[in-house]
């Protein structure tokens, strides 16, 4: 039998290391559940494909690919900030994960991070497999990367925010049909497939407002229209995002 | 002078109107293996989740290792053990262990720690899939392997079979050997007994009785035996020596409480042939932790 040295040492790992093997964590166990996969890429991936190869939905002139690819990386970043994170992190805190972790030297901030870097990485995960989809199917995007970049940063932190707020205080089970619920109606109204302007007058302007709308509208602005950074976009994903961060953190229930 | 590992002085916890524990005072000594004992609904669990400081009470003052239990210090120099869950269902345990592993500045080899718990054929099963006393080895395994100096056990060994229960306890003796402070909850005396070196019972959120095992249950034996129910036992105590007791408790099983030895024997077995009757399963037992709670409580451990 081997002989373990049980003799006190304690220290904490430094912060980088234990944010690092966090985020590693969170990013397996993203990658190797077969529903977050699902969500992540697979259902992306196949709208993509589908709507830029089909005739289903008018989206005006010009190229369908260049219409439909923006509004896909927009789904991605909700999928794996919102919903995949409101589920797995609503699950963590059901199954004392979150407890547990609490009792760990990784302190609740450093465990917020660790997860932020888990999402931006699957999310790099995202973008390049959603390009490379929609650059076969014949995309040429147009604009600064550096603004799309600045968009899915705030969306990111907006989905993230909206997100945390719903794991931290629902049941797991609520979050799990909420988080579902919320993603198929932002996907349905939120002109990342079907354009905004197809919706009554009356409710276009709300539904603008929604940070779906914000993402997929500033994205295909600068991607598609090779338009600058969209001011109007990058206030309603940063005031959401504002909103929605400092209600998780003043609701978020560990256990 | 080293501060005591726990240190708990006139705790109270309430739970809406539910007082949990009310007035609880105890001490855990560094390097010792401290049992807090106590049936269901004691008081066992929010007590040792306030020194985790997953919980603040309401009243009193609690120390751990000198600090109040929320100091962000103490996560390193703390290993808990949950009462239940605590690990990512699908995590595999091995993966589990490696990453708890990285929090810590010295940690132990968790492939070594997951072989000293005999689980090293499991390391590449997810959580889920283990049963429950190979999820709970899991758990302390976690408790312990950033080499803390003082870990908090929520029933470990709860639910488990007799070859896990064993494995736990040989841990927590060895932790004992190393130097580590462990203060655990239990519901079992036997483990209590058998594991620390300082029990505290508690029951209605205080503390009923504490000291060593032996201490609590004192030097006394017991003479027990089944007979016919409802003997009088008069003439059996006038027979005995002062100071000796006998009661009939439950029907049809007798004690016999005194200086147990020989002549008592002979006195016991000399008035059941005047009564008429055979003594069976006649036994000379040191009394039991489980004696002291029912005799302290009035009241049955589980």
């Amino acid at each position: 039998m081997t002989t373990l040295d049980l003799t006190p040492s304690p220290g904490a790992a430094p912060l980088p290391r234990m944010v690092l093997a966090q985020a590693g964590a969170e990013i397996k166990s993203t990658l190797r559940n077969g529903e977050q996969l699902l969500l992540t890429l697979i259902i992306p991936v196949l709208l993509l494909v589908g709507f830029s190869t089909t005739s289903l939905v008018n989206v005006g002139r010009g190229s369908r690919v260049a219409f439909i690819a923006p509004g896909v990386i927009a789904l991605a970043v909700m999928s794996t900030a919102f919903t995949g994170q409101a589920i797995a992190t609503g699950f963590e805190r059901r199954y004392g994960v979150l407890k547990r972790l609490g009792a760990s030297p990784l302190s609740r901030a450093g465990l917020m991070l660790a997860k932020t870097l888990a999402v931006i990485a699957v999310e790099v995960v995202q973008v390049v497999v959603i390009g490379a989809v929609a650059l076969a199917l014949g995309w040429r995007p147009a604009g600064s990367p550096l603004a799309a970049l600045v968009l899915i940063l705030l969306g990111t932190a907006a989905f993230s925010g909206l997100g945390l707020l719903m794991a931290g205080t629902l049941r797991a089970e609520a979050t799990l049909a909420g988080a579902n619920l919320v993603y198929l109606i932002l996907l349905g109204c939120g002109g990342v497939i079907f354009p905004l302007t197809a919706f009554p007058a009356a409710v276009e302007p709300v539904l603008r407002l929604l940070p779906i709308s914000a993402l997929t509208g500033g994205l295909r602005s600068v991607l598609t229209d090779g338009a600058a950074l969209p001011l109007g976009a990058v206030a309603i994903l940063a005031a959401w995002a504002a909103v929605s961060l400092a209600l998780a953190s003043r609701t978020f229930r560990w256990e | 002078m080293e501060s005591p590992a726990v240190e708990i002085i006139d705790l109270v916890k309430r739970y809406g109107r539910t007082t949990a524990i009310d007035g609880l005072t105890l001490t855990a000594g560094r390097g010792a293996v401290t049992a807090i004992l106590g049936p269901n609904g004691a008081g066992k669990t929010s007590t040792i989740e306030i020194c985790e400081g997953f919980r603040r009470p309401d009243g009193g003052t609690v120390r751990v290792l000198g600090l109040p239990p929320t100091r962000p210090e103490l996560r390193a120099r703390v290993g808990v053990m949950l009462q239940a869950g605590g690990v990512p269902p699908a995590a595999r345990c091995g993966e589990w262990l490696r990453l708890m592993a990285r929090f810590h500045a010295r940690p132990l080899d968790p492939a070594a720690l997951l072989e000293r718990l005999g689980m090293t054929e499991h390391a590449r099963t997810p959580y889920r899939r283990l049963s429950g006393g190979q999820q709970q080895r899991v758990s302390l395994a976690a408790a312990v392997i950033g080499r803390p100096e003082l870990v908090f056990l929520d029933e470990p060994t709860a639910g488990l079979d007799p070859q896990a229960r064993h494995a736990c306890w040989d841990l927590v003796a060895d932790l004992r050997t190393a130097g580590v402070s462990v203060v655990l909850t239990t519901h079992h005396m036997d483990e209590a007994e058998r594991l620390s070196d300082h029990v505290v019972i508690i029951d209605h959120g205080g503390v009923v009785a504490e000291g060593t095992p032996s201490a609590l249950t004192g030097a006394e034996r017991q003479l027990r035996f089944r007979a016919r129910p409802g003997l009088s036992l008069d003439e059996l105590l006038a027979a005995l020596p002062s100071g000796s007791t006998a009661k009939e408790s439950p029907s049809g099983h007798y004690i016999v409480e005194g200086q147990v030895g020989p002549e008592l024997l002979a006195t016991v077995t000399t008035w059941c042939a005047a009564e008429g009757v055979t003594a069976a399963d006649l036994s000379i037992e040191r009394r039991t932790l489980e004696d002291v709670f029912l005799e302290l409580t009035g009241r049955e451990l589980r």
